[in-house]
């Protein structure tokens, strides 16, 4: 009789887990995001692969401050929609853009 | 190994405000790759001398970020050079980089606290912006190997970030 109770436990897990959430991958060569504009939804993760010698961050002025070390990645999950601009605080001629939809 | 001499190296500082004199002939990829590395080393030995002169912590971080970003720049530039078997020769633009570097540092050498780092923040503006102009006018379109030419492309980027890196930290202070 355990079988049956396991089914709506199940689907609970999966409406309560963000199923839909999307990873989208941008990548850091020679000083530059690309693509340096992208489109994602509240829940998404933004993941930096950064392929330069150098370390980067992506900066968002009031708000996330992800470090992507050389050689390495660095990611953050979006928490609210909205339209932002990020940066690099290292080399802040580095700039990327986000259109998060709710 | 990479330097003629340590002598040369150890005076290399910083820069002053004064435009570079630059070598009217145009640099051979030997003398660029010399010029590139001279450039990185003075702004090293600049950061070093923030990081143990001062108390604030913004000038402190963008200091260490210099002396981090310029050290893994300047090690690519010694793989390249190694690979490409060209041996860094010294030049006039060299010398007059190492020389202005070691009138800077005497001038820095002398301030303490708030002035030095005024002092220094203003130089890195300075220095970066005439390294940028030496790199877009003078050495990429002089490089002639395209692995060089792509490095100090690349070079000027990072460069172009510092300085505004810089300005951002100068106008952090007033
Ligand atoms: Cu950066």
């Amino acid at each position: 009789m355990r079988v049956p109770l396991l089914v709506p436990m199940l689907a609970t897990a999966l409406f309560a887990s963000p199923a839909f959430a999307a990873t989208i991958e941008v990548t850091i060569d020679k000083l530059i995001f690309s693509p340096a504009s992208v489109a994602a939804k509240v829940g998404d993760t933004i993941e930096w692969t950064n392929n330069d010698i150098l370390a980067h961050t992506a900066t968002v002025k009031g708000g996330w401050d992800v470090m992507i070390p050389a050689k390495s990645k660095g990611k953050v999950t979006l928490k609210a929609a909205g339209a932002v601009d990020y940066f690099c605080r290292f080399h802040p001629n580095m700039k990327g853009h986000v259109e998060v939809a709710p | 190994m990479f330097m003629r001499s340590t002598a040369t190296l150890a005076a290399l500082f910083f820069v002053s405000t004064a435009p570079l004199a630059l070598a009217a002939e145009k640099p051979t990829d030997p003398q660029i790759a010399h010029i590139a590395y001279t450039a990185g080393t003075i702004d090293i030995e600049a950061a070093k001398l923030a990081i143990k002169k001062s108390k604030n912590k913004e000038i402190v971080d963008f200091a260490k970020d210099m002396e981090r970003d310029h050290e893994a720049v300047n090690k690519q530039a010694l793989d390249l050079v190694k690979k490409l078997k060209v041996t860094p020769e010294d030049n006039d633009t060299s010398k007059a980089l190492a020389k202005a570097a070691k009138e800077e540092h005497a001038k820095l050498a002398k301030l303490k606290g708030a002035a030095f780092d005024k002092a220094y923040i203003e130089n890195e503006v300075a220095y970066h912006k005439q390294v940028d102009s030496a790199l877009e006018t003078l050495l990429i379109p002089s490089a002639s190997n395209a692995e060089l030419k792509s490095l100090l492309e690349t070079g000027l980027k990072i460069f172009q970030g510092h300085e505004q890196h810089a300005e951002h930290v100068a106008g952090m202070l007033k």
